[in-house]
């Protein structure tokens, strides 16, 4: 099925997220859409799968002009979108989440809907427990279930926005094969990535957006430097990270137990010096994120010991914690980082310790204009939070530490951020090593990992299976040990 | 202008409610300008209309400042109504058992009321942050305890002297009344308590660290914790701070209205509080002008059944159907806010912003 946009137009506010775009689709290919945060290619997906209506603009499917106003008609028409976030419902079984969307009447007719699932996933080899609770699988599998669902529903075109945040390196094999499969059928593809391995890996032809516009077309193979050129205007040098001389011991983490409802760590120890960046690989969900919310006081360790400078601190709450220097920056940026509708300004004025009761709003003001110049921020210090990208609450969240910290902990530091803005965040987290702050962070980014850390954990089930130097390392290895152990415990 | 928007928000609404009730008093079979008419007259024409309506106006002010801060630190605090009638208990029981000058009473009968009121908040904001007791369902069930508890004072423990009467206890000593100039029914002390409670509102709001740190509490908890924000602190302070608010209310229609306590002494308030808030927007600064409004027709309404053949549910009517034009165009305003920003969008309206292309 070939697919065309002609010159589609979509702002909101002042922003034009989309400024005239024009994108062909052949039938039976993997089409590549690249460009960094805020190009505008989620706002143009959304338009294609119904979630926006264009403010202008044509949509060509197989020579027939359609309009898609709902997500539904899109479907209709065998346009499907699998989001980031896959769209399930957690308290729903795989197989109510399959029937959600079905055509027909009142009557659900689970007995023949559960058959079809099974022949689909038979087709590509998913392995889905109909009556299994969503809530149980994982981010991968959640998405072999959208997948599934939206072949039934006659999806012939399949967009997918970012599909590979968050699933293991088996998941994702697997998820590449499938999508290699679809093209064989005549299926066409809209891969939206940053990541240019995976483009130049899957698709035959690219577009590259930038601030809303179509920048430009390439046939793959292309060189990646032209690539990064095209989304990014001038080459990107990656920094590697600079060796540093390591500071005496800092935190001591010693049989940390952590008891939580889906998950349970036990007798976890990790020793941290000043300046050392430890990296924390491994599935979704393998407990990184609950050992680093533990340290945080986030969550009450079962037992076990905590120390930072020698003083214990397991079990004190999180605000204590700030106190004596350590802070914590969770994945999700506006959900848990930030507060929907209060200002930049609002921001700093929360973060700073020392705001006096009544607030000078005027000085605050001008603080945290400065701030949002000095960190790069693309928006103005009385715009909400909610108005910026994912790349400018990063650094919003990274203008808002506290100076002098003794321990940062993070996860999934560039999640979601085109190179540019990882890049400034990793030279910003990287300059903190130098005042001796030590750094955690959790990633699922192989390649994060090797180039900032001194050290990897690789987690598995809430225990620590691999602890490995990075300098001894590379990614196969890693990726092995990551997902070759997940198979052997299968 | 800045407070176009925000008045247009509050004045097209009513117009619309305005047009509702004329429509419903033709289908009544009534002369529509004569009842607004009467309305107007009955609220706001005379020197003692006026008082009733400003005695009407400070309970509600009263109650409604004190949801602006349940509802900034994001708590539906519907047991409103219950703090208000606490507060009306606790001021009743220091008016019985306290003798002192008035000046004293006020001061006593009014600390009486915040704590009362407070209490009874601090009971649902316990009930919400430590027994996880959703605060809707809490504070209903806390405003039934608080209805029958003042039923059960009234015909029992203190009843009136020789015969128990659902009417309410015994009038309370001529001390503790709040003093009121000539024949006026409004105490000018209410007024100014009034007053400054909207003001401190206003500021605490606005101007405090406590104020912005009760608005990120209210708008994400979790992101609040990880500014290091103690948040059930603040939960239970804001249950706290807006009980008290509406037990001054309660206090205020026990000691200057009833003069006793009356089996349902809030009037219904603080529901009303409750309509006011929503109408403003959450905002303080637009309480005063609404509650207002609310309070002259309510006074107002209940002049109609004398003058016409007109039921006086009307003014609750109007005030109901009002909140719901409110409710609606606030939702009409949110889906044209799409196709309004990017009519803004033809010449920016934001400047270049420090990073490049916003």
């Amino acid at each position: 099925m070939s697919l065309e946009l002609r010159d589609i137009h979509k702002h909101f506010g002042p922003v034009r997220a989309n400024d005239g775009i024009n994108l062909t689709v052949e039938a039976g290919t993997m089409h590549g859409l690249l460009g960094e945060n805020g190009a505008g290619k989620s706002t143009l997906m959304k338009v294609l799968s119904g979630f926006h209506a264009p403010d202008s603009g044509e949509i060509i499917l197989d020579g027939k002009h359609i309009r898609a106003s709902s997500p539904q008609d899109a479907i209709g028409h065998g346009i499907g979108m699998l989001h980031q976030d896959p769209l399930v419902f957690l308290p729903f079984s795989v197989i109510d989440n399959f029937l959600l969307q079905s055509p027909g009447g009142l009557r659900l007719d689970r007995r023949s809907a559960r058959r079809e699932f099974e022949e689909v996933c038979e087709r590509f080899q998913f392995s889905l427990d109909p009556s299994a609770s969503t809530r149980s699988l994982t981010v991968g599998e959640r998405q072999q279930l959208e997948i599934a669902r939206l072949l039934w529903l006659g999806a012939r075109v399949l967009i997918l926005d970012e599909p590979t945040t968050g699933i293991s390196a088996p998941q994702r094999v697997k998820l590449f094969a499938t999508l290699r499969a679809l093209a064989e059928e005549g299926m066409s593809v809209i891969f939206v990535s940053h990541k240019l391995e995976e483009v130049e890996e899957l698709c035959q032809r690219v577009t590259v957006m930038r601030q809303g516009k179509v920048v430009g077309h390439a046939e793959m193979p292309t060189p990646a430097s032209q690539l990064v050129e095209m989304m990014f205007g001038a080459p990107v040098e990656v920094e590697a990270a600079q060796p540093i001389e390591l500071g005496d011991p800092l935190l001591r983490v010693k049989d940390l137990s952590v008891e939580e409802r889906l998950l349970s760590i036990e007798a976890l120890s990790l020793d941290v010096r000043g300046g050392e960046v430890i990296g924390l690989a491994g599935l979704g969900g393998s407990g990184q994120n609950t050992f680093m919310r533990a340290v945080a006081g986030l969550v009450s360790p079962a037992g076990g010991e905590i120390t930072l400078d020698g003083k214990q601190i397991a079990g004190l709450p999180y605000r204590d914690l700030l106190d004596v220097g350590i802070q914590y920056l969770p994945a999700g940026r506006l959900e848990e980082g930030l507060v929907q509708g209060l200002s930049i300004t609002e921001h700093f004025v929360l973060s700073d310790p020392d705001t006096p009761f009544f607030v000078d709003w005027d000085a605050a003001a001008e603080h945290a204009a400065r701030a949002v110049t000095a960190n790069f921020i693309k928006g103005r210090a009385d715009s909400n939070a909610e108005e910026l990208s994912g790349g400018n609450m990063q650094r919003l969240l990274l203008a808002m530490l506290r100076p002098g910290l003794r321990l940062l902990m993070m996860e999934h530091p560039t999640r979601g951020l085109d190179i540019e803005s990882a890049n400034w965040v990793w030279s910003q987290l990287l300059s903190r090593r130098e005042d001796g702050t030590a750094i955690i962070f959790a990633s699922v980014d192989l390649d994060e990992l090797l180039r900032y850390s001194n050290r990897i954990l690789v987690f598995f089930s809430g225990r620590v299976i691999s602890e490995v130097n990075a300098s001894d390392t590379d990614v196969e290895e890693l990726g092995f040990l990551i997902g070759g152990k997940v198979r052997e415990q299968q | 202008m800045s407070w176009m928007r925000p008045l247009g928000r509050v004045l097209i609404p009513i117009v619309g409610a305005m047009a509702f009730a004329i429509l419903l008093l033709l289908l009544a079979g009534a002369n529509p300008f004569e009842a607004l008419g009467l309305l107007v007259e009955g609220s706001v024409g005379s020197a003692a209309n006026l008082s009733d309506t400003l005695t009407a106006w400070v309970t509600m002010v009263l109650a409604a400042a004190g949801l602006v801060v349940t509802f900034r630190a994001g708590l539906w605090n519907i047991g409103v109504e219950g703090q208000v009638i606490a507060g009306s208990i606790a001021a009743a029981f220091a008016a019985r058992t306290i003798e002192g000058p008035v000046a004293v009473m006020i001061i006593l009968t009014m600390l009486a009321g915040l704590i009362g009121g407070g209490l009874w908040g601090l009971l649902a904001g316990t009930l919400r942050v430590y027994g996880k007791v959703n605060e809707i369902f809490g504070g209903l069930g806390l405003t039934f305890v608080a209805t029958s508890l003042t039923t059960y004072l009234i015909i029992g423990p203190w009843k009136k002297a020789g015969v128990a009467s659902t009417g309410g206890t015994d009038p309370f000593p001529r001390d503790s009344w709040l003093p009121t100039i000539g024949t006026l029914r409004v105490s000018i002390v209410a007024v100014i308590v009034a007053a400054l409670a909207v003001v401190a509102v206003y500021f605490m709001m606005r101007g405090t660290r406590f104020g912005l740190r009760l608005k990120a509490v209210g708008q994400n908890l979790r992101s609040a914790v990880l500014f290091g924000i103690p948040n059930k602190r603040y939960l239970l302070l804001a249950f706290i701070i807006g009980g008290a608010l509406a037990g001054l209310a309660g206090t205020i229609r026990v000691t200057g209205f009833h003069h006793k306590l009356v089996p349902t002494p809030s009037g219904a308030h603080g529901y009303l509080g409750i309509l006011i808030v929503l109408l403003a927007g959450f905002q303080a600064k637009w309480i005063a002008p609404i509650a207002f409004f609310f309070a002259a027709i309510a006074v107002g309404a209940s002049q109609l059944p004398l003058q016409m053949e007109v039921d006086s549910s009307l003014g609750g009517i109007l005030r109901g159907v009002l909140v719901l034009f409110v409710l609606l165009f606030g939702g009409w305003q949110a889906r044209r806010a799409g196709a309004r920003l990017v009519a803004d969008a033809a010449p920016p309206v934001v400047p270049a912003t420090p990073g490049g292309e916003g």
